[in-house]
């Protein structure tokens, strides 16, 4: 068989695999692997750090539901992109991320640029893969792909000696994957998901808690159409938003330490909770003993581990969500004593009930005259974009303004950094969403704090004329940490004082980029207008109300429904 | 409770690292943890005691086996079973305590491997509680050196 180069294979097997696009950044150890994308199909894209590459990709995969790809060289590019792989890690997105490693006879020798980056991401990968011959290399993308995609979906490394990306081998065929000891479990048992509707039928409280599993496994229109036939009220985490409409009726929209006051309450006095594909994070639960305290749960998970690790369930199910609720919504189709007319109006008592605490308080703030809030503006982004977005994220109060006041009505619009909450990830991951979809408006909701973390990538934004859009929502503060602080440390405000931030509207230019900035609620619209009709990429700055908090909220460890209103 | 999981994984570099670093990360305890290769080499078979309620044991058998290259995971605790573990121990032993020695060796059916003018080396195999006890008793007289396997494990056959 004629034998082609490793990296000549990597680039096959990638395109294999269906990849266009790519995020990385070159160095000695991956040079071969560079020089065979100088003229590949491939796109990469140059990004400016590491952590950008990583969470470029992550976004790409989180808009696209395809694996996204990073390439990284060894030593400091492959630290760089830990942050990166850990954030992936935690909100289960398919990543395969491809490092250079020094050649196989150096390893271990304290070799330059040469770090143990298989023992470094053990923690935060799905699985990691030192490839140590020609032989292994192709099978071992294959099954990092694989295993990337398949089941609970996660980040997947593979480390590629410099001398197996550089030697010569005949190119495996392609043929399924088996492997014996990773077999993800998707059908559900039948008589588990019996069991759930039963209990859904006799619930009279019933409460669907849907989270990023749902978003994941495509299952939304399957969530919808159980929720609209049985009359159940719909609330999400921040990784679930999109995965129920959030402007339909049925929808309580988030819930947790920043949820809305309906969902909370609901959750806290519903008879009958069902989680599907979301993992009972402290975030959402808060103090646990009074979480959904008088409930019988179900839990839908692909994930074994996620079932009874923290919360105690009645009805576990695990599957894939697609195939369980699909299950569920077969069970009640065939259920021919079920008249439409009746589960249509069937738990009416108690949607009366949340839409009066929908009433009582909904979500709000308090408006100030002239003074911006950042509320209103993502209200006017939502508005302006008709609700069609793509819409990511920084961390902190502008995740959260973003998450309760963007209502998002489809599934993999919202792109945010849940559970490990990394600063830095918005703008890298509008790159990597405009990427996937060029025609969107794709839009970074940011703080003044979090897009110094990764500013640079507006390089990148520029160089491949990805007109994405931020909004920085400028209150010259690290806003969440200070809220903290003024809460419950006395606003002893130490060190989340930001008053001295560059100039973004003059540093958007130095980029080349357009920088807008909004001084006054009556700028806001203006500035939006101007960005989303801007081909360009643009900065807009809003000076916000500096000390605005996120209500309701949730103080860490007590109950939810112990909720601090605006 | 005590348990003890038996865990069939690729024999791969790097495998036992991820099952202690899921120990470590995750908080659970380890008390004693044994691994060599089974009748097939790519396969090695761990035996591994961890301390837990059945809260703590279903997650350390659920994440034992989320990790890809572990292949089966066992609580044989949960079943009839067999436990070993063996011992070396290094016991003073000089003219007034030799015979006293070798009475408690022949009682715990141990061997003496290795003879100095001071000390004998004992080698004893039997379940922890066993090796529990003649460290008990050997240690008034004198233990210079001890080095214990770990427990290794085997579910019983089905009767009949
Ligand atoms: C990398 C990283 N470092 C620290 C934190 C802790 N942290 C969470 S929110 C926050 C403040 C973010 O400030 P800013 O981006 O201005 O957002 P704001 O809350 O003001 O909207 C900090 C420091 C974090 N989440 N990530
Ligand atoms: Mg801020």
């Amino acid at each position: 068989m004629k034998k082609i180069t490793g990296s000549q294979a990597i680039v096959k097997c990638l395109q294999e695999e269906g990849i266009k696009t790519i995020f990385g950044f070159p160095g000695g150890a991956v040079l071969d692997l560079y020089d065979q994308l100088y003229d590949a199909e491939i796109q990469h894209v140059l990004v400016r750090h590491e952590q950008g590459a990583v969470h470029a990709a992550d976004a790409y995969a989180r808009v696209t539901g395809k694996v996204g790809v990073a390439l990284l060289t060894s030593g400091p590019g492959a630290t760089n992109g830990v942050t990166g792989i850990a954030t992936a890690y935690m909100d289960s997105i398919p990543v395969v991320i491809l490092t250079g490693q020094v050649p196989t006879p150096l390893i271990g020798n304290d070799a330059f640029q040469e770090v143990d980056i298989v023992g470094i991401t053990r923690p935060c990968t799905k699985h990691n893969y030192l490839v140590k011959s020609g032989i292994d290399l192709i099978p071992t993308i294959r099954e990092a792909f694989h295993i990337a995609r398949s089941g609970r979906p996660g980040p997947v490394l593979v480390d590629l000696p410099k001398d197996v990306v550089a030697g010569m081998i005949a190119y495996p065929e392609i043929k399924p994957i088996r492997m014996h000891n990773y077999q993800p479990t998707y059908e559900p048992h039948i008589g588990q998901v019996a069991k759930a509707c039963k209990a859904i039928l006799s619930a009279s409280r019933p409460v669907l808690y849907a989270g990023g599993g749902v978003i994941l496994s495509d299952s939304h229109s399957e969530l919808t159409e159980l929720a609209t036939r049985l009359n159940i009220p719909v609330t999400m985490t921040l990784m679930g938003l999109g995965a129920f409409p959030g402007s339909h009726a049925l929808s309580m929209g988030m819930l947790g330490m920043h949820g809305t006051y309906a969902a909370n309450m609901a959750v806290a006095n519903c008879d009958l909770l069902i989680a599907v594909g979301s993992r009972f994070d402290d975030r959402v639960t808060g103090r646990l003993d009074a979480f959904a305290r008088n409930a019988q749960i179900i839990h839908i998970d692909i994930d074994p581990t996620s079932i009874s690790k923290n919360v105690k369930v009645d009805i576990p199910i695990v599957a894939d969500c697609k195939y369980a609720l699909t299950a569920i919504n077969n069970w009640f189709n065939s259920e021919k004593s079920l008249s439409p007319g009746e589960t249509a109006t069937k738990n009416q008592a108690w949607i009366d009930t949340i839409n009066t605490w929908k009433v009582e308080h909904p979500l709000c703030y308090m408006d100030d005259g002239d003074i911006i809030k950042p509320q209103y503006v993502v209200e006017k982004l939502d508005e302006l974009t008709g609700g069609d977005a793509i819409i990511t994220t920084e961390v902190g109060q502008n995740q959260m303004w973003a998450a309760q006041f963007y209502k998002f009505n489809s599934p993999r619009r919202f792109v945010t950094s849940g559970g490990l909450g990394t600063m830095g990830f918005g703008l890298p991951a509008a790159i990597g969403a405009k990427m996937a979809f060029p025609d969107k408006h794709v839009i970074d909701i940011a703080g003044d704090g979090s897009i110094q973390m990764n500013i640079q990538e507006l390089a990148t934004a520029r160089q491949y004329n990805c007109p994405v859009k931020v909004a920085i929502l400028n209150n010259g503060y690290l806003g969440m940490v200070r809220q903290w602080q003024e809460l419950f440390y006395n606003k002893r405000y130490s060190s989340t004082v930001m008053d001295t931030v560059p100039d973004f509207v003059a540093l958007a230019r130095a980029y080349g980029a357009v920088g807008l900035r909004a001084e006054k609620k009556s700028e806001v619209e203006p500035v939006i207008k101007e960005a989303l009709a801007t081909k360009n990429v643009v900065i807009m700055d809003f000076k916000v109300a500096r000390e605005e908090g996120v209500y309701p909220m949730v103080p860490a460890g007590k109950a939810t429904t112990e909720m601090l209103l605006v | 409770m005590k348990h003890t999981i038996s865990v069939l994984l690729q024999n791969k570099p790097g495998v036992l690292s991820r099952v202690t670093g899921l120990f470590s990360g995750r908080g659970f305890n380890i008390e004693s943890l044994c691994v060599a290769e089974t009748l097939e080499p790519e396969v090695s078979c761990m035996t591994l005691v961890t301390i837990g309620d059945n809260f703590i044991i279903e997650q350390i058998t659920k994440q034992l086996h989320k990790l890809i290259d572990v292949i089966k995971v066992t609580d044989i605790s949960n079943k009839e079973y067999v436990e070993r573990e063996m011992v070396l121990i290094r016991v003073k032993a000089e003219a007034s305590t030799r015979a006293e020695v070798l009475r408690v060796i022949d009682i715990f059916r141990g061997k003496v491997v290795d003879v100095s003018p001071k000390s004998y080396a004992v080698e004893v195999t039997g379940s922890a509680s066993k090796i529990q006890a003649i460290i008990d008793i050997l240690r008034p007289i004198g233990i210079k050196e001890i080095v214990r396997t770990g427990t290794i494990a085997m579910a019983r056959a089905n009767k009949g």
